[in-house]
Order: structure tokens, then sequence, then C-alpha cells
């Protein structure tokens, strides 16, 4: 499958081909093909509305396709069951979005033991791991406040280790800093970039941020429905 | 910016006098700066040398003689090489890169394709920096951070022009 190797000959975490998504006749994806390897922070980039986030989505088996595939880890998810693409998700993917869309009712330490607590974990040990997570992400300090007690920045670090405590192979990160100010917002992405290379996690990065994009290995570019890599693009002018 | 690539560029489009070209480039590029004839006759000389330019005719009259120059295809060459290849990114670049784009819309070529390199050459920088900041100290963030600020400026610039291209050729007669 074209794009689906690395240099190396191995097959990437996730290839993305020829995807197709429409909006009533509007096609938000026309043919976009995307890769990326395991430990990679591939930053999605792109004017608004160019179908950065429906990208993420699709790539997350999240929006159902109306053409083209997504294979993770030699699985086709289109080809998979709902319940299966379900536990895929819970196991193998995290999720961080703009305004962290925590469970407002949990703690902030419930809220990031949660997708254990739905993996089967007994709560001692998810809590357990949670507060561990959140002393890395620096707010182990507010693990019994509710999220609309706390700032927004402690917030999103609650997300981010939310979307860390499972150990997800591949995270899918939609405008993470969107909603902080650049302060909290590049120290979010310092502990979600290196949380994630410390893990070998690889990061799907969407932001219309080139600073945020600057914390990436490599970006691409959503045009036209389309993903253009403009970094192999610049490797290929020499 | 290169003027010397530049009324090369200039060239593409059919052999000129050295004035002409002058008017052209001062119409087009030189802004509150425009050339003086002196950089124009000694830049000429030396793209001649360079086999760059050939003469294409010289008119005597009652002045001075006015050679014509045309393009050689080592000039085209030059143009094409420069266009394509990114700029170290530094400050106060947008008069080089609006030359750039311009001349690619001039002269056909793919000013779209030109702004994503630049922007990708930009993100690389910006990446390295980031990089550096992270492990640095904070005088390193805060070196660091004004090297970012300027680079992120130049990349909304080259947003900014890659989404009005199309304007832009129209205003340029491209």
């Amino acid at each position: 499958m074209s794009g689906a190797n690395t240099a190396e000959g191995t097959e990437a975490l996730l290839t993305a081909t020829r995807l197709r998504k429409y909006f009533g006749s509007t096609a938000a994806l026309n043919g976009a093909d995307f890769t990326i390897d395991s430990g990679e922070v591939v930053a999605v980039m792109g004017p608004s509305g160019s179908g950065k986030s429906t990208l993420l989505h699709c790539l997350a088996g999240i929006l159902d396709l109306d053409g083209g595939t997504v294979r993770y880890d030699g699985h086709e998810l289109s080809a998979l069951p709902d319940t299966e693409r379900s536990r895929l998700r819970r196991s193998d993917f995290g999720f961080v979005f703009q305004f962290g869309q925590l469970v407002p009712e949990l703690t902030c330490v419930e809220n990031v033991a949660l997708s254990l607590r739905l993996a089967g974990v007994a709560r001692r040990r998810a809590e357990s791991s949670a507060t561990e997570w959140m002393a890395r992400l620096e707010v182990d300090d507010v693990r019994d406040k509710r999220p609309g007690q706390v700032s927004g920045g402690q917030r999103q670090r609650v997300a981010i280790a939310r979307a860390l405590v499972a150990g997800p192979r591949l995270i899918f990160a939609d405008e993470p800093t969107g909603a902080l100010d650049s302060l909290n917002g590049e120290r979010a992405m310092e502990l979600l970039t290196g949380a994630a290379r410390d893990t070998g996690a690889a990061v799907v990065l969407v932001t219309h941020d080139v600073r945020v994009a600057a914390y990436s290995d490599r970006e691409v570019v959503v045009r036209d429905g389309q993903v253009l890599d403009t970094t192999a693009r610049i490797a290929g002018t020499t | 910016m290169s003027i010397g690539t530049t009324l090369l560029g200039l060239l593409e489009s059919g052999p000129r006098h050295g004035y002409d070209l002058k008017r052209l480039f001062d119409e087009r590029f030189g802004h509150d700066r425009p050339l003086h004839y002196g950089q124009v006759y000694s830049t000429m000389s030396r793209l001649l040398r360079n086999g760059l330019v050939e003469v294409d005719g010289v008119e005597s009259g009652s002045g001075p003689e006015r050679k014509r120059y045309a393009i050689t295809d080592a000039g085209v060459t030059d143009v094409s090489r420069w266009l394509s290849t990114a700029e170290k990114p530094e400050p106060y670049l947008q008069s080089t890169l609006y030359a750039k784009v311009v001349l690619a819309l001039l002269t056909g070529r793919d000013a779209a394709g030109l702004l994503d390199v630049q922007r990708a050459e930009h993100l690389r920088l910006m990446r390295e920096l980031t990089r550096r900041k992270t492990s640095g100290d904070l005088a390193d963030q805060l070196v660091c951070d004004h090297a970012l600020f300027h680079l992120e400026a130049d990349i909304r610039w080259l947003e900014l022009t890659a989404s009005r291209l199309g304007r832009l050729a129209r205003e340029v007669g491209a």
C-alpha cells in the first residue's frame, strides 16, 4: 500500500489512504493520505475550515468514512465491528481536546482514572496510576477538586494526564492549547510531547498555531481536502 | 534580496535595455528605495561576465550606446534555482520573499509551492529553537523566544500571502 511503510521497511503505526469525507455536498476530505510512525509527533495544520479536525476524527475512527481506508497496527479500522473499534480506542488511543472535556461531576483524579476504570482496573489501582500521571503533569495538588474549581491551564493538564494514563500508543490532540494563554500553552505542550516521547507514544497534533506545531517532528498541511507533507517537500528541494 | 537575480527574472519576458529594467524593477519592487543607474549597469556587467545574460543589440544615438540585454539558458536556470531554494530564515526577509513571489507569478512558476517551501524551512528552524528552549535555562528560553516570535510573524505573512495569491497575480498582471 502506498505510504504504508516507513523508510526502514516496517509498517507505519497508522496509515490513511485516499480518505474521503463529505458533509452534504461539501468535500471536507478528498483523497487525503496520512502516515504516522510509532513515537512520532506530527502537526496537522491548515486554514480554518480546511478539514484538520475532520481528518483527526476520521483517523481515530470517530467519524465514518465516505471512502478510503485507515489501517492501524495491521487492522483496517472501518472493517472492525463498532465494539472492537471502541475497545481499540480505549486501549490504544488517547484524546486531548481544546476545552479538556472533563466530566464536571467527577474529581480531577476520578476523571484521569476513568479510562482505566472502564477497562476494569480496580479503583485504588486506577487512582494510584492517575495520581502518578497528575504529578508528572504538575497537577497532583488538584486531584480532589472538580474541574470547575481549577484553572484552565490545570484543567488541560488533567485532560493530558487522562489521555496518557492508559498507556496509549497514539494520542490525538485537537487544538490542545487553543483555550490557554501562551505560557500555559507552552508548558502543556512541553509536558504532552515530553511524556509522549518518554512512553514512545505517537501524537497527531491538530493546531493552527505554528508555535505549537514547532513541538512536532514533522508537519502536514490540509488544503483543499488533501494532505500536503511540507516537510517532505522541503527535503526534496535540495 | 538578490537584485541581480530579480533583474534576471524580469528579463525572462523578453530582452530589455538597462533603463527599462530599472523602471520595471522600481515599479514592482523599488517602493521607497529605487535602484541607482550605476547599480543597474554594474549588476548587468556582472551578469554578462558570468554568462547569465547576453547583449541582444546595441543602439547608438546622440547619447551613450544603449545595450539591450537578453537572458541566457544559464540565467533562466539561475532564476529557477533561486526561486526554488528556501531563504535562510532571518529578520527583514519580506522584500526578498515578496520579490520571489511576484517573480514566480510573472514567470508562471509555482508561487504557492515557493511559499510552502519557505514556510517549512521557517518551521524547521522553529522546531530547532523550541528544542533548545525546552532543554535550556531561562536565558536560553528568552533568546529563543525572541527569534521564535519573529519567525512566527514571518510565517503569518507567508500564510496571508498564500491566501491572496490570486489577487496578487491579477494586480501584477501575471
